[in-house]
Parts: C-alpha cells; structure tokens; sequence
C-alpha cells in the first residue's frame, strides 16, 4: 500500500470522535498507518496516514459536519517504516512570553538540528505562565556546541541533552 | 558459531516465560556463544536475552561499554538465572527491540538496581547497576518475564518531565 492521504480533522473536543472517524473509514475498506491525536486547548486534533480506495473526502465529509470538525485531506506522499530516530532532546522552561520557540528553534536550525517531534505546553497559572517545550531530534554536531547555541536565550532554563536508545 | 534467528513480534513465543536453568554444561555455554554471535549481528544491540532466539532459559547478555556516551558499567556480562533485588528511583528512557523492528519508545525504568545472577558456569555474581546499563537489564529480564518494552511504553507526553520540573 503505497497511496497514503494524510487526513487532519481538527474540531471541539468530545467523547467519540476517534471511535467515529475509525469507524467509518474501516466500514469503507480503508487503512489506517501513522497517526497522531491530542488535545490542544480544547480542540481535539487528528493528524492521520490512511489509505484505501474511493473517495474519503464524500465519505467523511457528512461525518465531520455532524461532529463539528473541520477536514482536510491531501495527498501526503509519504510512507510506512521510514522512522528517524532522534539523538538528541531539548528542554525549555522559562516564564511565558513572545518569541520562545523561535528564538529556540533558530537557534537549533543554525545548526542544522532536525527537529522530529516538538511539544510544547503553557503550565502554570493565568497570571504566571509558563512555557513548557520538549523536542526531540536529530543533529550531528556535539551536544556542548548545541547547548553553548541556545545558552543566550534571556531568562529560559535550558537543557540539551543526548537520547541514546536502547536496543535490547 | 552460528547466528541464531531472532523472533520478532507478533510471535506469540515472546510472549512465554523462561525457565531457570540447571544443568551448568558446555552445552549451555556453546548456546550462550552463539547468543553473543547473535546479539553482535544485530543493529547495535547492548543486550539480548534467551527468549529472544526461542530458547526459553533464563540466561542474557549485557554489554553497555560501547555507547556513544560513555556511562558507568561493567563490561560485557554474561547472566544466568538473574534476579533483581532491589530498584530505587525512576526515569524515562528511549527503547528499541531486536524483536521489535522500526519501533521506539519511552519507558520508564528503575534508576538503580542490584542484582545476583550466576556465570556460564554456575558461580554467583552480583551487581550494582545504574543508568543506561540498570535499564538495559531490566530491558532483558522482561524478555525472561515474557515481557517486551512495547508492553511499558509510556507517552512522550507523560508528567513525569513536568514533575521534574517542580521539583526545583
Ligand atoms: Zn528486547
């Protein structure tokens, strides 16, 4: 199976989505790979490689209405076992404020750190916010180089670090 | 020596537990030479265990003195019939499986653990373990559990990480 959509459904959260979603695309023959489905303030978000035959917009489309999501599907080209695995992770933390992540994430691309995977949360309360991000990815510079990078980042604390994984 | 055919999921043998061995012969460690030969054969593996080639004894490798990152060990080890006796602490880390290709994950394992187990050829050993190389050997005596990480994979969204972060 090589004609993977990627489908994103994005919509107020509620109870069932997901069970839907799978449901009527399973009902329909299509297949479901990589996928990633998360709360984001409230909404509930779906970011899914599915595959199968005839056409998923019409059929999902009644079902999105009815839900309340919004739909997008496109033809992502991408496909199954072609993971990267990440070396290195990053962990910010510091009082809310503009510009965090692309002060943090410049600063990686400079060099030529490939960000994999990037979550990032505001902690903290409504009057004392605070940014919470963690990345994982790949970069084949020294961990003391990437570190001494994003060392000048203001008021964040900062923290590089190798992922070795282990295979057992 | 031979390389031996390791089982990957979703074998259900992986899932068998194993049993003390008993019989200290050359049999035992001509096998345990050939588990070597295996483990070496593989993508850079630190540790295998018995199970993992359908031989369903009690018995691992460890070896954690290669990593990128130099972290404490004790070279290359050879346990039999190994047990844990004491945990402290825990932390998230990333894994991978000989029996579980093109996956990773994070899981959270003991810090520190001492554990006795007998050589090839019967004799006790005992161990002080930390880090990379206790988590590697509670990798591998989840294999002789008929456990795989996949079992104990946590998401990279769990609260460990912000627990960490309130405890400055
Ligand atoms: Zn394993």
């Amino acid at each position: 199976m090589s004609d993977w959509r990627m489908l994103t459904l994005v919509g107020a959260d509620r109870p069932g989505i997901v069970a839907a979603v799978a449901k009527a695309l399973y009902d329909n023959g299509f297949s479901l790979g990589e996928a990633s489905m998360m709360r984001l303030g409230g909404n509930f978000t779906i970011m899914m490689m599915i595959s199968g035959p005839g056409d998923a917009e019409g059929l999902l489309a009644p079902l999105a209405q009815e839900m309340g999501l919004r739909l997008h599907l496109f033809e992502a080209g991408g496909r199954l076992h072609s993971h990267l695995a990440p070396n290195v992770q990053v962990r910010v933390h510091g009082a809310d404020r503009a510009g965090i992540v692309a002060q943090v994430t410049g600063a990686l691309a400079e060099m030529g750190f490939n960000i994999l995977e990037l979550e990032s949360d505001v902690a903290g309360t409504e009057q004392r916010p605070v940014y919470i991000m963690h990345i994982e990815g790949f970069c084949d510079r020294p961990i003391e180089e990437l570190a001494r990078a994003i060392s000048n980042l203001g008021e964040l604390s900062l923290d590089v670090s190798p992922i070795e994984t282990l295979i057992g | 020596m031979t390389v031996l055919e390791i089982l990957t999921i979703p074998d259900e043998r992986l899932k068998q537990p194993s049993a003390p061995v008993e019989s200290f012969d050359d049999e035992l460690r001509a096998f345990i030479a050939d588990l070597e030969e295996t483990r070496r054969a593989g993508p850079g593996a630190v540790g295998i265990a018995a199970p993992q080639v359908g031989r369903f004894q009690c018995i691992l490798i460890l070896d954690v003195s290669k990593t990128k990152k130099p972290v404490p060990n004790h070279g290359h080890l050879v346990l039999v019939n190994p047990e844990i006796s004491h945990w402290e602490g825990y932390e998230i880390g990333r894994e991978g499986c000989l029996s579980v290709p093109d996956y990773t994950g994070n899981v959270i394992r003991a810090t520190r653990i001492r554990l006795k187990a007998q050589d090839p050829f019967g004799n006790p050993l005992e161990y002080a373990m930390e880090g990379f190389e206790a988590r590697a050997a509670q990798h591998e005596l989840d294999h002789l559990d008929g456990l795989l990480f996949i079992d104990r994979v946590v998401s990279r969204r769990t609260d460990l990480f912000r627990r960490k972060v309130y405890q400055k």
